[in-house]
């Protein structure tokens, strides 16, 4: 299985090749520009789909298509080891194919000094597929850090209303966030005594013999607040809303559709199996805090006037159900959040996308001022009623994000029953918001401010350039909902070698 | 001292192993005699000739082998010793050297000083620095640090035209003479306890390292010796800029010359380490004293350089205080060496990746800086990427290095001593050590923010405004070189660490 290896290292490798190669470009023009850079988000995403096809959990082991190089960090046990397993690989895919409708998206953008942005977002998609490729725990946090810095960078240089001190909040949160989670790394790598950062082999010393009580407890604890602050967890959420309010909309669909999915990765990847006491010490802290991410912010999501500011929410008030998921350990729960990362990331990118377009037809974000878009742009309200069910997590077959709900609530309730409660409650409110939102910008009279904007500017349906990215990441998201089994089959076989997931299961 | 002594002096002299010091020394004098020699015209040509000097040195000390041009151990009477470690602190020097001679050439061009000097007395520093990290005596190392300080006092004043030079070479001859002070107190107490003869361990030569060790070690609470200790200490951490000698910084950064600010930023530092890490070796007798000193003042270095510099406008004060807070991790690496071998070699990793992003953060500064340098603010950074986006390039890897972003060399650098922290169980400064990471990246971050991202200003649209010069235009290919040696190696370094992986491992 590791005949295709290079498929993965190349995966890392375009991105940055093209990143550079875009801002060499940059002298000959807007097309050379936008050939290089889509290229340079096409190829990972062929390549991962072609990886997607030939996985097979029956004869890939641990990791598949796997790869290992010494960078010249042995000292302390740290190689660039690659590979896929059935929790990596659907994110892996999902990243490459947001990855590569924000890139659509981007280079058809009128934003200022276009290489610039288009090297920043190329950068940011590379460190992204090393995410997901990482077996080594200290180029699994390289490269997350490796995606996160352009974030910054792209929100104060291309943002909207308040970007400067959306920028510093994001990375004075987010620097926190990591240090604590690079703490916990290095905690379970000196802890250990495998002296090694890589996931396999602390695995097994760990199986062998697993650390003491009191270490899991902190190093959990210094994990479970890292990884919670990438994630938004509440109450350390607020940098989320207002930094995918300012961010510009490709940034915003990387991080809030693939980049932030790092920490619950983490958690599920790294700190549970290698942590079991740490997550049991910390069990109900979780809970607490995840439903303050549902109820809470699910409140706050309702009183939202901004539609970006709505996505930004809700996308945080979603991150609640993944820790319960986590929380009930157990195959399916688990099963479930990753689903959900998958889902959730391709509708959130697919909104914050759509809610962009809809501000160039309608120059604002308030939902109070628009109305009535339906009619001048029905496609445009199709993708974004379609976007928006599937965010609620609407039943209907074709929308992933029921599946992924729907087997988290049932581990949900197989853990702890009374949540149930709470989770269903969340899903009216995102019910409200979601369909208000829809009845606002696209039925109903078409608003007084919007009648007055259609004189300045004229209002078009979607583009064909605007169709493709959103059809990219449509396509994906019924492919996925239609036929679940693509993406758990594999995840479950991991997820099963994993005895902390699998001996909960009931 | 008997006849015999200076016979062992004369047996023991290996003039070959110090070559590279008194070639310096020829070269220092040859441009001197340069400067009368050739006719005006030629005067240009002498800067370049002394980095041409300089790399020549620094080839033939690299090509020549890892350890005292293969010489190790003792020599000229026990006055020197030769290690790899010593070894890399000579290129460190040497390295740092000829990265400010190139920012004298740029700074000095500006003015109508004499030139020469300015070259002659740096290299006069750096071959006093070099030998400073390999003595192995009390009086050798007392002689070399005068020297390069004699220098120091000169080279902060010599834009004598300008007050705030003579302002800061006045401080800072006030205050190193306080320190040397303090030093050779705590010497001639140690010289007092060591060469009683009544007590074990006593010897004729107690300045010697090795004697004063043993000394040490057979009389661990003599109070003479602890007060020594204490005062040599003292002594260093005024060098280093360690908190509560760190006040003399900000000012005397401020009104030096900005090559001069460099020198003492990276050399003066580096000198202190050095020096540090040879005698935590001889005061090992005293640990239990010696390390819980060091610990309380990493920590408060840390807190007083980061919390210090938050609200600094004023570049070079910044970068001053920021040095501050990166003397505190090093100290943490000092104190971690005690139980982990290898964090001498982060130590060490450390300050080459601060001496690279230093000097292109110093590089840009030079540029940047006009007649009067020392009134440098964030303000003066303005749309530095649009003005000149090669020099914002280097200041943007320059500060995310000194930040310690991955990937850069900065990170790897503050990754390796945390683990070796986290081994050595340093968790309080370990904690204190994550606070001053994440609120250093404010500081940074404000860097960052002036140079690239756009500040709305106020601006009469009558009104022309007048032109300002660009930054850098007369950058030459020699200039573009040295910028990109810094960057590029701070880059590189960050992710491929394997040509120094055998070294690191110790």
């Amino acid at each position: 299985m590791n005949d295709f290896a290079s498929l993965v290292q190349l995966s890392i490798a375009v991105p940055i090749i093209a990143a550079f190669l875009t801002l060499y470009v940059g002298k000959w023009g807007r097309p050379a520009v936008q050939i290089v850079s889509v290229t340079g988000f096409a190829l990972p995403a062929i390549f991962a789909l072609f990886l997607w096809g030939f996985y097979d959990p029956a004869i890939a082991g641990d990791y598949a298509f796997v790869s290992k190089m010494d960078t010249g960090l042995s000292i302390i046990g740290v190689s660039l080891h690659l590979g896929l397993n059935g929790i990596g690989l659907p994110l892996f895919v999902m990243a490459s194919v947001v990855g590569l409708a924000a890139g659509l998206f981007a280079a058809q953008s009128k934003a200022e000094n276009l290489p610039r942005y288009l090297f920043c977002l190329l950068i940011m998609q590379g460190g992204l597929m090393g995410v997901f490729a990482s077996i080594d725990l200290f180029f699994f946090y390289f490269f997350h850090e490796l995606a996160l810095i352009p974030t910054f960078i792209m929100v104060g240089i291309w943002g909207g209303r308040d970007r400067n001190y959306a920028a510093m909040k994001m990375t004075i949160y987010l620097t926190l966030g990591a240090m604590l989670s690079l703490v916990g790394l290095i905690a379970i790598y000196v802890k250990s005594g495998a002296d090694s950062f890589d996931l396999i082999t602390l695995k097994a010393h760990l199986a062998e013999a697993p650390l003491a009580e009191s270490v899991q407890d902190y190093a959990f604890g210094l994990l479970l607040f890292g990884f919670g602050i990438l994630v938004s967890l509440w109450p350390l959420h607020t940098w989320a809303p207002l930094g995918y309010g300012a961010a510009p909309s490709s940034a915003a669909m990387l991080h809030a559709g693939v980049l932030k999915k790092f920490g619950l990765y983490g958690l599920i990847q790294v700190a549970v199996p290698l942590l079991p006491d740490g997550l049991k010490q910390w069990e109900s802290w979780i809970v607490w805090l995840a439903l303050g991410n549902i109820l809470i912010i699910g409140l706050i999501t309702m009183a939202q006037r901004d539609l970006k500011q709505m996505i930004g929410y809700s996308s945080v008030m979603h991150m609640g159900y993944a820790f319960l998921g986590i929380a009930a350990m157990s195959v399916l729960g688990v099963g479930g959040v990753v689903f959900m990362m998958v889902a959730h990331g391709l509708t959130v990118a697919l909104l914050f996308m759509l809610s962009t377009m809809i501000h160039h037809r309608t120059q604002t974000f308030e939902m109070d001022e628009m109305g009535g878009l339906s009619k001048k742009a029905p496609v445009l309200s199709a993708f974004f009623v379609c976007a928006m069910m599937a965010s609620i997590a609407l039943p209907g077959p074709g929308l992933a994000n029921f599946w992924a709900e729907l087997s988290i609530f049932i581990a949900i309730y197989q853990f702890k029953s009374w949540l149930i409660y709470a989770a269903v409650a969340g899903i009216v409110i995102s019910a409200i918001y979601g369909l208000r939102a829809i009845a606002n910008v696209f039925f109903g009279e078409e608003s007084e401010e919007f009648v007055e904007s259609q004189k300045e500017f004229a209002v078009s349906d979607m583009t064909w350039a605007e169709r493709v990215p959103a059809l990219i990441l449509i396509i994906v998201m019924f492919f996925i909902g239609f036929f679940p089994k693509t993406v758990t089959e594999s995840l479950n076989d991991s997820l099963a070698k994993e005895a902390v997931y699998a001996q909960t299961e009931q | 001292m008997s006849t015999e002594y200076f016979q062992k002096i004369a047996e023991t002299n290996v003039w070959g192993a110090i070559a590279p010091e008194l070639a310096l020394g020829i070269l220092a004098l040859a441009l001197l005699a340069m400067e009368v020699i050739l006719p005006k015209v030629a005067h240009g040509l002498i800067p370049r000739l002394a980095i041409l000097g300089q790399l020549i040195i620094l080839g033939v000390m690299l090509t020549a082998g890892s350890s005292g041009l293969g010489y190790t151990g003792e020599a000229f009477g026990g006055m020197l010793s030769f290690s790899e470690t010593g070894q890399l602190f000579r290129a460190f020097f040497l390295g740092t050297s000829i990265f400010v001679s190139y920012l004298g050439m740029v700074s000095l061009e500006k003015k109508t000083l004499p030139q020469v000097e300015y070259f002659h007395i740096l290299l006069v520093i750096t071959g006093a620095l070099m030998l400073l990290a390999q003595a192995n005596h009390f009086v050798m190392l007392f002689v070399a640090l005068e020297t390069a300080t004699v220098g120091f006092y000169i080279l902060v004043s010599y834009f004598r035209d300008k007050a705030v030079s003579l302002e800061a070479g006045l401080k800072y001859l006030i205050m190193g003479a306080l320190s040397s002070s303090i030093l050779l107190f705590g010497i001639v107490l140690l010289y007092g306890a060591g060469s009683n003869m009544a007590l074990a361990g006593g010897s004729a030569d107690p300045l010697n390292f090795g004697n004063l060790q043993n000394f040490l070690a057979a009389n661990p609470s003599d109070m003479l010796g602890l007060l020594g200790m204490l005062l040599v200490i003292s002594g260093i951490a005024f060098k280093i800029g360690v908190f509560p000698f760190q006040i003399w910084i900000p000012d005397v950064y401020q009104g030096a010359p900005i090559p001069t600010t460099a020198l003492l930023a990276i050399a003066s530092k580096g000198a202190g380490f050095a020096m540090l890490l040879n005698l935590t070796t001889v005061f090992s007798p005293l640990s239990e004293w010696l390390y819980p000193l060091l610990s309380v003042l990493a920590a408060l270095t840390i807190l007083f350089g980061n919390f210090a510099a938050l609200t600094q406008r004023n570049v070079k004060r910044l970068i001053g205080l920021s040095g501050v807070s990166h003397a505190g991790f090093l100290l943490i690496g000092v104190i971690a060496a005690e139980k982990v071998d290898w964090a001498t070699n982060a130590i060490l990793f450390y300050l080459f990746a601060y001496l690279l992003a230093s000097a292109a953060v110093f590089s840009v500064l030079a540029h940047l800086g006009k007649e009067d340098d020392s009134e440098l603010t964030l303000d003066d950074l303005g749309d530095l990427a649009k003005r000149n986006g090669f020099l914002g390039l280097a200041l943007a890897v320059g500060i995310g290095s000194l930040a310690g972003i991955p990937p850069l060399a900065g990170f790897i650098g503050k990754l390796l001593i945390f683990v070796a922290a986290f081994k050595a169980e340093l968790y309080g400064l370990l904690g204190v050590a994550v606070i001053g990471v994440v609120v250093s990246i404010y500081y940074y971050f404000g860097i960052i923010k002036a140079a690239f991202f756009e500040v709305w200003r106020y601006q009469d649209e009558d009104e022309e405004t007048p032109e300002e010069p660009v930054p850098g235009e007369s950058l030459q290919l020699l200039g573009k070189l040295a910028i990109l040696v810094a960057v590029v190696g701070t880059i590189v370094l960050g992710f491929y660490q394997s040509p120094l992986g055998s070294w690191l491992a110790g």
